[in-house]
């Protein structure tokens, strides 16, 4: 899954990688919906221009997305891009609510609408430092695609249980966390950042996961004056800026994760909310 | 099929509701495909104030049946700001601005209204009148009485179109639209959002409010009747065009809007499912 070429990045101010998205929801065809353990896999092909590691896209299926017995789903749900590959995009899910089991329960041949590619990609490290990938959970998708653009990474991630650690398989050579202690070390996967960290801290930290990781790789890379690059997730009604509901706090004011993130300097932030 | 609003020559009968649309952040994401596929035939920006707001606290958005509850607090720059940083880029857009604004005060109505007529860029202006009396905690465009004074306080300071965007969340929503027609509207738009609230989930016996706002505005789809019902209560009592919203999904639904009596339509939600569905609704009303 290593075969990707590295993304076509239109940059638009500054150095942050964004490719624009094409100005319109496209319809895409379903190639594959597999098992991950406790995750699915969602291919569709896409035509569309090569997304920065870190961007994501709006899904929703084409039928049965606004119906239903209570009219849920109804917007887009946003996803990160978790690879980009051959004229096919996927897109990890759980299963957790009305929008990710509509998605899930897709076949091949199922038409996908998508809108994207949208928000704020990865920034490559700088000063010689090497990469290391730290996520959680469905969070792993973006360091996925990540890892693609890279030639030389450490990837260390956590996950709930064996089954959800199952996803651990999108990317090369992961050291694994547990809570439950079933796979690899039983304990956080900021315990094993702590570690690395001490075996070598000219590394710019690549973290996505839910917000408790994420505050906590936060305060570990301040405190350690390692620079870090946070993919974060909130709710959305839109993915193009439009409706300003997807804000988090930041040291100069609320910013929307659509298009000023999803991948934001760690050092915008004072502290990552826990309901973003 | 153009049109003719308030003297503004229109390409198409489609707007989008103010506050549903960024133009400068989708820039940000398509390029210059945005200008080249406009899918409005004007732009209406969001709610612009005196001072900056930063917005609501975050939860903002609850997805509901067929709709979305919103408390998004009407974040923006600033007046001085909008005019100096935002104004030059919407005037790149290639369709005309309407600018919305807000003030708690005739006066403060008064100072916003000053400063559009100074700019040509800014072909009319929308009122925002769900903004709370700060005396009486009563919404202004609820209030006939209000109303008129506001509207009749900031006709003489601009010759541009004023379009009042009434509240749906009053008695006689008719009332209020032939109100502001007597305080020297051009036009009025509706509807606003349904005030709407959701509690948070998996905390029974502690019905704790979801939004960061308490409570919201509902859109979408769901409202969509109730929206037709006060367009065509409106239309039928004013004599001042009328902008039909509220839920407009389709061709079909946007037909029904100007069949009851609307000179023009906005969509809102619906461009977040699909940011050109504006322009699907206006070829398929051409055709």
């Amino acid at each position: 899954m290593s075969e990707a070429s590295p993304p076509t990045i239109v940059s638009s101010g500054g150095a942050i990688p964004r490719t624009l998205a094409p100005f319109e929801r496209r319809l895409l065809t379903v190639t594959a919906n597999e098992s991950l353990g406790a995750y699915r896999v969602l291919k569709a092909t896409d035509h569309g221009p090569q997304p920065a590691a870190g961007q994501f896209a709006m899904l929703a299926s084409a039928l049965r997305w606004g119906a239903g017995e209570d009219e849920r789903p109804y917007l887009p749900r946003a996803f990160s891009y978790a690879r980009f590959t051959g004229g096919e995009a996927h897109f990890l899910l759980e299963d957790v609510g009305p929008g990710t089991h509509r998605l899930c329960e897709l076949t091949p041949g199922e038409g996908l609408y998508t809108l994207g590619p949208l928000g704020t990609g990865f920034q490559p490290p700088e000063d010689g430092r090497r990469a290391l990938l730290v996520g959680g959970g469905v969070g792993t998708a973006p360091l996925a695609i990540l890892q693609d653009t890279l030639a030389h990474a450490t990837v260390l991630l956590g996950f709930r249980d064996a089954p959800h650690a199952e996803g651990a398989a999108l990317l090369r050579d992961a050291h694994l966390a547990t809570d439950d202690g079933s796979v690899g070390h039983h304990g956080l996967v900021t315990d094993l950042l702590s570690a690395e960290l001490d075996r070598n801290a000219h590394v710019t930290v690549y973290a996505c996961g839910p917000p408790a990781m994420l505050e906590a790789i936060r305060a570990l890379c301040e405190t350690r004056s390692v620079p870090a690059q946070l993919a974060l997730e909130s709710g959305m009604a839109c993915g193009f800026g439009a409706c300003f509901g997807c804000v988090i706090p930041t040291r100069d004011g609320y910013a929307r994760v659509c298009v000023d993130g999803p991948v934001i300097d760690a050092q915008r932030l004072e502290h990552v909310e826990a309901h973003a | 099929m153009s049109v003719d609003f308030c003297g503004l020559s229109l390409t198409h009968p489609v707007i989008n509701g103010s506050g549903t649309f960024d133009a400068i952040a989708a820039r940000t994401a398509f390029g210059e495909a945005l200008d080249e596929n406009f899918p409005f035939a004007a732009f209406v920006s969001k709610t612009i104030t005196l001072e900056p707001r930063a917005g609501n606290p975050p939860p903002r958005l609850w997805e509901a049946q067929a709709g979305l509850i919103n408390s998004i607090g009407l974040p923006n720059k600033g007046l001085t700001r909008y005019l100096s940083e935002d104004l030059p880029e919407l005037a790149r857009l290639p369709v005309p601005l309407i600018t919305n604004i807000m003030g708690s005060t005739a006066e403060e109505l008064v100072q916003l209204v000053g400063a559009c007529e100074a700019h040509e860029e800014i072909a009319a202006i929308e009122l925002n009148v769900s903004c709370p009396n700060v005396h009486t905690g009563l919404d202004i465009g609820a209030d006939p009485v209000q109303l008129h004074r506001v509207v009749a306080a900031v006709r003489p300071v601009t010759s541009k179109p004023v379009i009042v965007k009434l509240t749906p969340n009053c008695a006689d929503v008719a009332a209020c639209a032939v109100a502001a027609q007597r305080g020297g509207a051009d036009a009025v738009s509706l509807i606003n959002t349904l005030r709407a609230m959701a509690l948070a989930p998996g905390l029974k016996g502690q019905p704790t409010p979801w939004l960061g706002g308490t409570t919201g505005g509902l859109s979408g789809a769901a409202i969509r009747p109730v929206a037709l019902a006060q367009v065509a209560a409106v239309a039928k009592r004013v004599s001042i065009p009328v902008v039909g919203m509220g839920g407009i999904q389709t061709s079909a639904h946007a037909r029904q809007f100007l069949d009851v009596g609307a000179t023009l339509v906005a969509v809102g939600t619906e461009s977040f499912r699909n940011p050109i569905a504006a322009t699907r609704i206006a070829r398929e009303l051409a055709a």
